[in-house]
């Protein structure tokens, strides 16, 4: 899978062809080289590879992202349990630190690999790729990124999945789509999570929806609550279309 | 801070072209940054302070050029500069606007000895 570097980080410095003398360039006048290259090009190279990689074998893969505790696992974890008879499931959990959340899915049977980024605020296609070897994934299975809770850093960096599924919880306030809009323009689905609780928080769902279709006029929507389990079912059908959309588009 | 990742890519971007393109030391980095980007100018150039150290880029000079995000409004068709995603178009008021540019992260050009 990881073609482009071989797997080393370690790039040869650029010092060992200073004393060459054939290549030894004149220092005393600077020229201008043109690049023009996206600053993520290598990232977008490993994310273009595991695409085509999920698109051969027909696997539906999805990056889920969301602010801590809006409840990624949680739907993960419903997600599973409801559809492990039909489907072969794989997770990659990124998280700074600790394997909790990938402890919680393979507790469901699913298979799962922790990357644990450390200090890092989000998870990049290179790891992602090396996720995807270790995991195997079979053909028409489901590939489901949980990357780290944070709703800026993500935003940026593609993985090679399918879609990105943003989740937000109703105790986070209708106005989040306007504070992160880069998030909610690179998603394809809002799922709004937590609609048990509307009862007990100020929450504005019509106005939360108008403001993620102000920054992202295609965005799909659908409201739930994994743990009184109302409006799972659209998001079940959601990922059926979607499949259904892969494999008429090929990549 | 995906800043400093950003930095750290550019950082592997040059090193990667001093090894085909023969160079010793970078004077000047020149970045094309779109305002629809997700990207801090202020934060990259302070991330790049620390990801140049002990490389090929150190003591280079970053040169920042910001790119206005421009759009077209699908319900009028007029063409128009926006700073956020979340702008409507000034002439109708939609939303419903096409990202025409704005929304690079590039490395334009190095200025190389």
């Amino acid at each position: 899978m990881c073609t482009v570097c071989g797997c080393e980080d370690k790039h040869g410095h650029p010092d060992s062809v200073a004393g060459n003398g054939a290549l030894a360039v004149d220092k005393s006048v600077s020229r201008t080289l043109t690049l023009e290259k996206n600053i993520l090009e290598k990232n977008n190279v490993y994310a273009s590879q595991n695409r085509s990689f999920c698109y051969s074998k027909q696997i539906l893969s999805l990056n889920f992202v969301s602010s801590p505790g809006a409840g990624k696992t949680s739907l993960l974890v419903d997600t599973i349990n409801s559809l492990k008879s039909d489907f072969s499931i794989n997770v990659i959990e990124g998280d700074q630190h600790t394997s909790n959340d990938a402890d919680k899915i393979r507790a469901t049977g699913a298979s799962a690999v922790q990357i644990n980024t450390g200090k890092g605020c989000h998870l990049e296609a290179h790891s992602v790729g090396h996720a995807i070897k270790d995991l195997q994934p079979a053909q028409q299975s489901l590939l489901f990124i949980e990357n780290v809770g944070n709703l800026v850093c993500p935003a940026e960096f593609d993985l090679g999945e399918l879609a990105k599924v943003l989740i937000l919880s109703v105790t986070e306030g209708e106005d989040k789509p306007l504070k992160y809009p880069h998030m909610f323009r690179a998603a394809s689905l809002l799922i709004i999570n937590k609609i048990d609780l509307l009862p007990y928080v100020d929450f504005d769902m019509a106005q939360c929806v108008r403001f993620a279709r102000q920054v992202n006029p295609s965005i799909d929507v659908i409201c739930l609550s994994v743990k009184t389990r109302e409006g799972v079912l659209p998001w079940f059908e959601w990922m059926t279309t979607q499949q259904t959309k892969m494999n008429r588009e090929p990549d | 801070m995906h800043e400093l990742s950003l930095c750290e890519n550019i950082v592997a971007s040059i090193e990667e072209a001093a090894l085909k393109e023969h160079f010793n030391a970078v004077v000047v980095v020149h970045l094309g940054i779109g305002k629809l980007s997700c990207v801090e100018p202020e934060a990259l150039r302070f991330c790049f302070d620390t990801a140049i150290q002990g490389t090929i880029a150190e003591s280079t000079q970053l040169v920042i050029e910001i790119f206005p995000g421009l759009a077209q409004c699908n319900h009028c068709g007029a063409n128009l500069e926006i700073e956020n995603y979340y702008d409507a178009c000034s002439h109708c008021e939609s939303f419903d606007l096409k990202i025409l540019g704005g929304e690079q992260m590039q490395i334009e050009s190095l200025e190389v000895m």
